[in-house]
């Protein structure tokens, strides 16, 4: 089939445009089985060497190719030409918004990292490790309460989905909250009231105003808004006590 | 230019960059993580079904036996010492990764749970052991976050996006690397007392890969062009469940947890080629087995595929006729395997609780590359000289505890134990050693990897990159892949220089700019992907035997008499960017079997599964 694109583009270098623009560009013989990233390695490569976006793994995993697609934050590598388009249709791609756009396709990634390191993302346990050298014990149940978190890559899709954060770039946003969530009810860790002393700031969980965005845009499926719900509870309550129920935890259904 | 200073420099943010710089911080270095991805984007966290490690939380289990596995899934190439230290060493690994807080799955009573995987076996190959620890079927992802996470805590300092180069060496001593910083284009010295290279593998040599397009070789091309060698780079695992017209991975664990592989007739074909642990039997064997399968017209549909079938309902008959107890429900797939399901729904449009899922073999794993020993030291000759101030950790370096094939999970495992000993090391080095000195200003020592650059930024000839990189790619797919033989590696030996020679006078590209100019670094990634070819071809040629993934039509046989060594390649030239490389070859580093010595079962013997 042939596609049509119609992609944002924007080069600090150029002399010709000094702001973002719109290029148009058609490809032929696309599988509708592609996926969107090998549409656009074929533009790079056939067409335009200059167009510029980050890619690594293609399959889903490392989290590089958050693009807007046809209005949606999307991975490239994970969304197919038959998921956005018909045959002579066209595919729009922009960059996510909410960050600064450094080339092309390409945004300035910092102010996100920054949020993420804000929340103390790491595992904290100051208790000396069990006596027998081995690890230390969870219940499965325990274990699954934050499963769902501990999908995030931190690819920025959903980050950048919130109008929240679009209209604050000091909320912390829906990323860094889902990777403290993975934390703050992990049953091992000792520094949840920490972290939600943290979510419970100007900056922090408050700023959601649950619009939802969030979780659509997550290529891993994570509920995020409720995730979020679960922070606020918490910090409500002053305790991460029963707030998750194993079974009440949505099944993925899988993207088609 | 910008000259940046710190005892430890780790280039690559994977596995092994990450414990390797988790562990120097530990123990007191300043240390510097170098890497083109942002961490959190590296490979590592592609890794599906496990790690091993002979923790006995289900069954029992003994570190001696996972290290005889690893010797005997590399068909008796694997240095026998690096094999035992890996297997007992991954204990005290994945149980401190547990409590740096990966979330592992638990058994019942609250352990680390396990599940079986191809090659592992109790009792020196008796029958499939429960030994890969694993969090869902995203072990890896869950190794690199919590990773990362430990290294954030450490304050560990992070140039992302800083694409290494170039090594520099002054005078046999390792005094650091050059790196371009992709928002701009400017190269930066990174000038270090004790540098790491864990820039993992080269899988997009070939042309179907479950590697990620930034697997491109860097690491080992560039320490190869300062007079570094390469070890064993004629061996690369096809790992045998790569997703139909994609490569990308489905996760060995699937046929763990009891799926199987069936031909067009419906059959089990594994109890063929391997009678005694079929579709565990070790990867090598496996790829082998398809491609026969598919040659002998049985692919699905005559095409050049099988099916992998996960469906409950066929698993749980083979479970049954095995005399086994347990069963597989569609909600163990669901919990256990949903990145499967995820994977085969986004890109084959296969349900695997309704169907097969179409796989072929695809390119992998590197058991080669930059040589080390145990304590991830680079050495340079057949004796193993170090080379001061050098270390290499993970699918970069060959150490080599996986010989001529790799056994699934084991390359967790290595970058687990060796990254972490590299870390040890290098924070134990940094305290006696001087800071070694740049040989020369900062123009001097980056003169020749600008020349480079602006060799191609200004290239004005007829072909792209990504032209003679599919042709590479092809050629190398049919000369050095499953199966190989003398007429073949000969001629892609040959075609491989046609290709550089035009990689060198004709090739062009769009973008002449400094900023994010990714054309400009694929154009030198095409440089270290066909540095990695070249010795990957001469290494393949030049080893006259049969031995794991070495797989030659021609000697169809293991030869212990003749090939007990290591393949060890040097690239001659004087300039890093000759255009026309010549590479010696040494076969003087024997194949440690220590443990021959003390236990029979341990000396070299026909390999059946």
């Amino acid at each position: 089939m042939r596609i049509n694109f119609r992609i944002r583009r924007y080069n600090p270098e150029s002399t010709e445009h000094k702001k973002p623009y719109w290029q148009e560009f058609t490809v032929d013989n696309v599988e509708a089985t592609d996926r969107v990233l090998e549409v656009l390695h074929r533009i790079k490569w056939e067409q335009d060497g200059s167009l510029s976006f980050r890619r690594s793994c293609s399959g889903g995993i490392c989290g590089s190719d958050a693009m807007r697609i046809n209005g949606r934050n999307r991975l490239a590598c994970k969304i197919l030409v038959r998921d956005v388009v018909e045959d002579g249709g066209t595919i729009q791609v922009e960059p996510i918004l909410g960050l600064p756009i450094l080339k092309d396709l390409i945004v300035d990634m910092e102010p996100f990292f920054a949020h993420y390191r804000e929340v103390m993302p790491y595992f904290v346990n100051n208790d000396p490790v069990p006596e027998d050298g081995r690890e230390r014990l969870q219940s499965s149940e325990d274990r699954e309460v934050f499963d769902d978190t501990t999908n995030c890559i931190l690819c920025a899709a959903c980050t950048a989905s919130c109008p929240s954060f679009w209209a604050n770039g000091k909320y912390v946003g829906p990323a860094a909250i889902v990777q403290a969530h993975r934390f703050i009810f992990d049953s091992r860790d000792q520094a949840a009231q920490e972290r939600l002393d943290i979510l419970g700031e100007e900056n922090g969980v408050w700023r959601c105003r649950t619009i939802f965005n969030c979780t659509p845009a997550c290529p891993r499926e994570i509920s995020v808004t409720r995730a979020i719900g679960e922070v606020k509870l918490a910090i409500q309550r002053g305790s991460t006590e029963g707030i998750i129920h194993p079974d009440t935890i949505p099944a993925k259904q899988g993207h088609h | 230019m910008k000259i940046h200073k710190h005892e430890v420099i780790i280039v690559g943010a994977g596995g092994a960059g990450l414990m390797a710089a988790l562990y120097a911080s530990e123990g007191g270095a300043d240390v510097a993580v170098v890497s083109k991805l942002y961490p959190t984007r590296s490979h590592t966290g592609a890794a599906l079904g496990g790690i091993g490690a002979a923790l006995g939380n289900l069954e029992e289990d003994k570190p001696l036996w996972h290290a005889y596995d690893t010797v005997k899934g590399g068909d008796y190439l694997a240095d026998q010492n690096a094999a035992l230290v890996l297997a007992e060493e991954a204990i005290a690994a994945v149980v401190e990764l547990e409590h740096y807080g990966l979330p592992f799955d638990r058994t019942p009573e609250g352990r680390i749970s396990q599940r079986r995987f191809g090659g592992h076996t109790s009792n020196f190959g008796e029958k499939p052991v429960r030994r890969a620890c694993h969090s869902a079927d995203r072990t890896g992802h869950m190794i690199l976050q919590t990773l990362y996470q430990q290294c954030i805590k450490n304050e560990v300092n992070f140039f992302d996006e800083f694409h290494v180069v170039d090594l520099i060496m002054n005078d046999g001593v390792c005094a650091g690397v050059i790196a371009i910083e992709l928002s701009t284009g400017e190269f930066h010295i990174f000038h270090g007392k004790a540098t790491l290279f864990a820039t993992g593998g080269w899988g997009r040599v070939w042309s179907f890969t479950s590697n990620a397009h930034s697997l491109t070789g860097d690491g080992a091309a560039v320490p190869l062009r300062r007079g570094i060698p390469l070890e064993d780079m004629e061996f690369y695992q096809f790992h045998p469940t790569g997703l139909y017209g994609l490569g990308v991975l489905l996760t060995e664990g699937i046929r763990g947890e009891g799926g199987v592989l069936i031909n067009r007739h419906g059959e089990r074909f594994m109890e063929k080629y391997a009678p005694s642990i079929k579709d565990l039997a070790s990867r090598d064997v496996v790829s082998r087995a398809i491609y026969e399968e598919v040659q002998k017209g049985n692919g699905i549909n005559g095409k050049d595929y099988v099916h992998l079938d996960l469906r409950p309902a066929t698993v749980n008959r083979f479970l049954a006729e095995a005399g086994e107890d347990r069963r597989l429900t569609e909600e163990d797939i669901r919990r256990k395997l949903a990145e499967t399901l995820d994977v085969s729904r986004t890109y084959a449009g296969v349900d695997p609780l309704k169907e097969g899922i179409p796989v072929k073999p695809t390119a992998h794993y590197a058991m080669g590359g930059i040589p080390t020993n145990v304590d991830a030291e680079v050495i340079i000759d057949a004796v193993g000289t170090v080379v001061p101030g050098l270390y290499a950790a993970g699918e970069a370096a060959c150490v080599s505890c996986h010989g001529a094939n790799r056994l699934g999970t084991n390359s967790l495992v290595d970058l687990v134990v060796f990254g972490r000993r590299g870390g040890i090391k290098m924070a134990e080095f940094c305290k006696g050693a001087d800071w070694p000195d740049l040989p020369g200003s900062a123009e001097q020592v980056t003169a020749e990897i600008r020349a480079e650059f602006e060799r191609i930024r200004n290239s004005n000839g007829k072909i792209k990159t990504y032209q003679l990189r599919e042709e590479m790619q092809k050629l190398m797919m049919e000369g050095v892949g499953v199966f190989r033989t003398e007429e073949l590696m000969a001629h892609t030996v040959e075609q491989l220089k046609d290709i550089r020679h035009r990689y060198m006078t004709d090739l062009v590209i769009d973008d002449r700019g400094t900023k994010f100019n990714t054309d400009l670094l694929e154009a030198w990634e095409l440089g270290c992907l066909l540095d990695s070819a070249d010795v990957t071809a001469i290494s393949a040629l030049n080893r006259k035997e049969s031995r794991g993934a070495h797989s030659r039509q021609d000697y169809t046989e293991r030869d212990d008499d003749n090939w007990m060594v290591h393949t060890l390649v040097y690239r001659e030239n004087e300039a890093p960017y000759d255009p026309e490389p010549r590479y010696s070859l040494n076969m003087e580093r024997p194949v440690d079997v220590s443990l021959a010595d003390e236990d029979e079962r341990f000396i070299p013997k026909a390999r059946v599964y």
